[in-house]
């Protein structure tokens, strides 16, 4: 089987293949373009008298769970990837693959981390053909180089979600890794020693895999509630030693920034906010867990206290900042797609005002709405940039695949996507003439904020008039390139190969853009 | 001839800089090897850059290895000929052109809220320091490069000069003690510095070798532009000279007092409340305004506590200074908001603005407010606190507008 073949330039001017891995996929139509037909996938008819009556579907190991799962050459086994750094399961579920002499398995997580270059063997020798999901790190390196043996295909979170649904992607076993479940299969990640608050990414597998697995370290008497994933949809449950390590679970990282520079983006971001009215009583925002995002929620927080006003909700990767402006009054919600540490889980776990969410109810392009449309005021990082505001967040600019999507391609409905970004990295300017990969048409994108400006896209009027008499700093997106240049100098492109090693999805399933092989 | 010069920067945490060994060979060409996290977008560049400096010393049969993180130019620049300088014996300077923006001068009376330290040999802080938006900037050749930085220090620090950009803010150099500081004049003077802070000074005459070096340095170099003076005070012995001090020269602009140095020599320690140091800060403001110049405050070293630098800069401006040093970026904020102008100032320098465009209107070459003749520096200084104090939110930028609006009324 060809990774790839029939390459067409789509609504957007890239050059994309429509057949991947041997199956028909549809070339970006443009936002909103594309209406799907039909009905979504179905998945299998269960019956309750194959199920023990007793509710106790739990099995002595993971493998003998794959095993009666049906582990066979070519299946797609998910998971997820709620236990970031500290996931104990994925690569498990290798080795006894691996073990048993399997071949051609396609990986479909919801994200990967570097604790799971332990696949590259495995990658190497066939068991696993190919990663549909993010590649980061030495994973990154190995599909950037083409040495993946299919293609790899990327999506957003909803748009993962979207391909289940719409049976774009079969999941044979999906093994869902539980801080606590019950024998039926119940599970949440709100309790246990490896709570990671909850399990949105794994809705999807639960309901449309052909089977799944749930494997926990906490197993409690039914019922185990609240139930996240729900017993309904589970067929085995595996009782481990440890299913993730708390520590690499919860994210050190996510401290508001020191750094002067961001501050002062942060600052600059929260400033343009206000001044442009896009912070009012009762707005909403999403904001990540990065340092910037997370000193912009502080300023947000600033602003509210100032004008005894509440937000009506932040869209999050939760942790202890939002959970602290929840608890001050300063918001009345937290829709939380990740819970990023322990102040988090805890308030998660407590508080109803702190809601889990899922891909389905946040991002889901293929539904009746989805709320990311709802959020006023959306703050996202990016790799680069270029002149017609299209944005990248999967490859550093030497071409390598360095972040998944995440839910940043979703977030971007929001009302007004603002990317606070430093001009330059270590000499490499962010703005650029042409994005390397296209991850986010320039519509798309509303408001650039750096240390040495603020561009807003054309196609605001609106936000240029409202910034007039702010005293911020704006300039034209040509002209803060122009800035970076002057100091950084022009940078030559990277060359890359002719081959196609990844393609980036689009909300919608379609293909945004091609990633291609790097020559070193 | 197997000498190796080598200059810059390397290992975990640095950033924006590089590091260079510089090997003269006797035969080989030009043996460049580049290791750098940017090398894909900027091998070619850095290639270049490299074998054009090396030719400009003739330099033809070497071995160079670089290890970039991600530094411009001027850094690369500086690295490669004070590495180069190291093993050979040369008189020549590389200079890449001077910013146009960086040959501008600076008046005596300028506002000098806050002039916030760099370290002269770490090029990672210098990049972004002017979006800060200090008054000054001060590329420190003294106690923040370690002595065997110094010599390569000197030549980043004048690439610094021409190429990196400032913002706006002041020039400023802090060159080292006696001898040495003198030398490193010579990389700061010919590359237009607005002002030089010389540091530990006891008396006129270590105020008065810098003056008259300035002046050489000028004049050999055929320039004119003014090179102010800030002195600073760090002992015992300097704050009883402090008058002699700020009085020694013309170009002396403003003196600074050095708190950490002085508390030590007093055999005291450093508060914040400021009690031990209270003598020798007023007597830095008497004397500065004795001599007609600015006094400008110590740092404040807590970076962390906001609160207490406002209060500092509170007490500071009571006591007469007219600004103080940073060490942090987001001290500038903080320093500027408290030491800008207050209600009765500002309504003062909207006062003299309004006359100043009355005459103008009226075609009259003298202003008056009330009874009063106003001479052309106040209107400046006018201006300036209007500038300050709508840059601080605290004047309205439309704030003409509205007073002509009264006027009508």
């Amino acid at each position: 089987m060809k990774k790839y073949d029939e390459v067409v330039k789509n609504a957007a001017g890239r050059l994309v293949p429509t057949i991947l891995n041997g199956e028909e996929h549809i070339p970006f139509k443009g936002v909103g373009k594309y209406k799907p037909a039909g009905r979504k996938f179905g998945p299998r008819i269960a019956s309750c008298a194959d199920y023990p009556e007793d509710g106790n579907k739990v099995l002595g190991s993971l493998k003998e769970a794959l095993v009666k799962a049906g582990l066979r050459d070519g299946m797609t086994i998910s998971t997820h990837h709620h236990f970031r750094n500290g996931d104990l399961v994925a690569n498990q579920i290798f080795d006894i693959a691996h073990e048993m002499g399997i071949k051609n398995l396609r990986w479909f997580p919801s994200a990967s981390f570097p604790c799971h270059e332990h696949l590259i063997p495995y990658l190497e020798d066939g068991t696993i053909q190919r990663i549909e999901g993010s590649m980061n790190g030495a994973l990154g390196r190995f599909c950037s180089e083409g040495k993946m043996a299919g293609l790899g295909i990327l999506r957003s979170h909803g748009g993962r979600y979207q391909a289940v649904q719409d049976g774009e992607v079969k999941i044979d076993i999906a093994v869902i890794a539980a801080p606590t479940a019950d024998p039926f299969g119940n599970a949440n990640g709100v309790n246990g020693t490896a709570a990671c608050g909850l399990l949105g990414f794994a809705l999807a597998d639960s309901q449309y895999a052909d089977k799944v697995i749930v494997v926990t370290d906490n197993l409690v008497p039914f019922p185990a509630v609240p139930w996240q994933i729900q017993g309904n949809y589970v067929d085995y449950v595996v009782k481990v030693d440890q299913v993730g390590i708390a520590e690499k679970i919860i994210s050190g990282t996510t401290k508001i920034t020191k750094s002067p520079d961001r501050l002062l983006i942060a600052e600059m971001t929260a400033q343009f906010c206000e001044a442009t009215g896009l912070i009012y009583d009762g707005f909403s925002y999403q904001a990540g867990a990065g340092g910037t995002a997370l000193s912009i929620g502080n300023y947000f927080g600033d602003i509210l206290r100032k004008n005894n006003w509440k937000a009506r909700f932040i869209r999050a990767g939760s942790n202890k900042y939002p959970v602290e402006m929840l608890e001050e009054g300063l918001v009345e919600y937290i829709l939380d797609g990740q819970t990023f540490d322990l102040d988090g889980v805890r308030s998660m776990r407590e508080n109803p005002n702190h809601v889990w969410t899922s891909p389905f109810t946040s991002y889901n392009y293929h539904g009746k709405g989805n709320f990311a449309s709802l959020v006023d005021i959306v703050v996202l990082g990016a790799t680069e940039v270029d002149v017609n505001f299209n944005a990248n967040v999967v490859t550093h600019s030497d071409g390598y695949l360095l972040h998944g999507i995440g839910g940043w391609q979703n977030t971007l409905f929001g009302k007004t996507t603002i990317l606070p970004i430093p001009l330059f990295r270590d000499r490499i300017p962010v703005i650029r003439d042409e994005v390397t990969t296209l991850c986010a048409p320039g519509e798309m994108i509303d408001v650039i904020v750096s240390e040495r400006g603020i561009a807003i896209n054309p196609l605001r009027q609106d936000l240029i008039e409202k910034a007039k008499n702010s005293g911020l700093p704006i300039k034209t997106i040509h002209e803060l390139k122009e800035e970076a240049e002057a100091i950084c100098g022009v940078p030559d492109k990277p060359k890359f190969g002719d081959e196609i090693v990844a393609v980036i999805k689009w909300v919608d399933g379609t293909v945004l853009d091609s990633v291609h092989k790097v020559l070193k | 001839m197997d000498k190796t010069g080598t200059a810059g920067n390397k290992g975990p945490g640095i950033r924006s800089d590089v590091w260079v060994a510089v090997t003269p060979a006797s035969a080989g060409g030009l043996q460049i090897d580049i290791r750098s996290k940017v090398k894909t977008l900027f091998g070619r560049q850095i290639k270049e850059l490299t074998e054009k400096i090396l030719r400009f010393f003739e330099l033809e049969n070497v071995r160079v290895a670089l290890e970039d993180a991600g530094a411009v130019d001027f850094v690369l620049a500086a690295r490669l000929e004070a590495a180069i300088k190291q093993v050979v014996k040369t008189d020549k300077e590389f200079l890449l052109p001077m910013l146009e923006e960086n040959q501008t001068a600076t008046g005596k009376d300028d506002f000098r809220f806050s002039r916030l330290y760099l370290p002269g040999n770490s090029p990672k802080l210098m990049l972004n320091a002017g979006v800060h938006k200090p008054n000054g900037l001060i590329l420190d050749l003294e106690d923040a490069v370690a002595p065997a930085k110094k010599t390569e220090a000197r030549y980043l620090v004048r690439n610094a000069l021409r190429n990196l950009h400032f913002y706006g803010a002041e020039r400023m150099v802090r060159i080292n003690q006696g001898e040495r500081g003198l030398e490193d004049l010579e990389f700061v003077v010919p590359h237009y510095a607005n002002m030089v802070l010389i540091p530990k000074c006891e008396g006129a005459e270590d105020v008065l070798r810098v003056a008259e070096r300035v002046q050489e340095l000028l004049l050999q170099n055929n320039m004119t532009h003014s090179v102010w003076l800030m002195p600073i005070v760090e002992s015992a012995q300097g704050v009883i000279n402090a008058y002699q001090v700020a009085a020694a020269d013309k170009q002396v602009a403003a003196m600074a007092i050095g708190l950490e140095d002085y508390t030590a020599d007093l055999g005291t320690r450093r508060t914040n409340e400021g009690t031990e140091s209270f003598f020798a800060r007023s007597m830095v403001v008497n004397a500065a305004r004795a001599a007609g110049i600015q006094p400008i405050d110590s740092v404040f070293s807590d970076v962390s506590d906001m609160e207490a630098l406002a209060e500092n800069v509170k007490r500071s401006k009571a006591l007469g200074f007219d600004g103080m040093g940073c060490i942090h970026p987001r001290q500038v904020r903080v320093v500027h908001e408290n030491f800008a102008p207050d209600a009765p100032e500002i309504e003062k320098a909207k006062k003299i603005y309004l006359a100043f465009k009355e005459a103008e209107a009226k075609g009259l070459g003298v202003v008056s407010l009330g009874t009063k003749m106003i001479d052309p520096p106040v209107v400046k200084r006018a201006v300036t606190t209007i500038e300050l104090a709508i840059n601080t939110g605290k004047l309205n930028i439309h704030w003409l507008d509205r007073e002509k609006v009264k006027v009508k009324r």
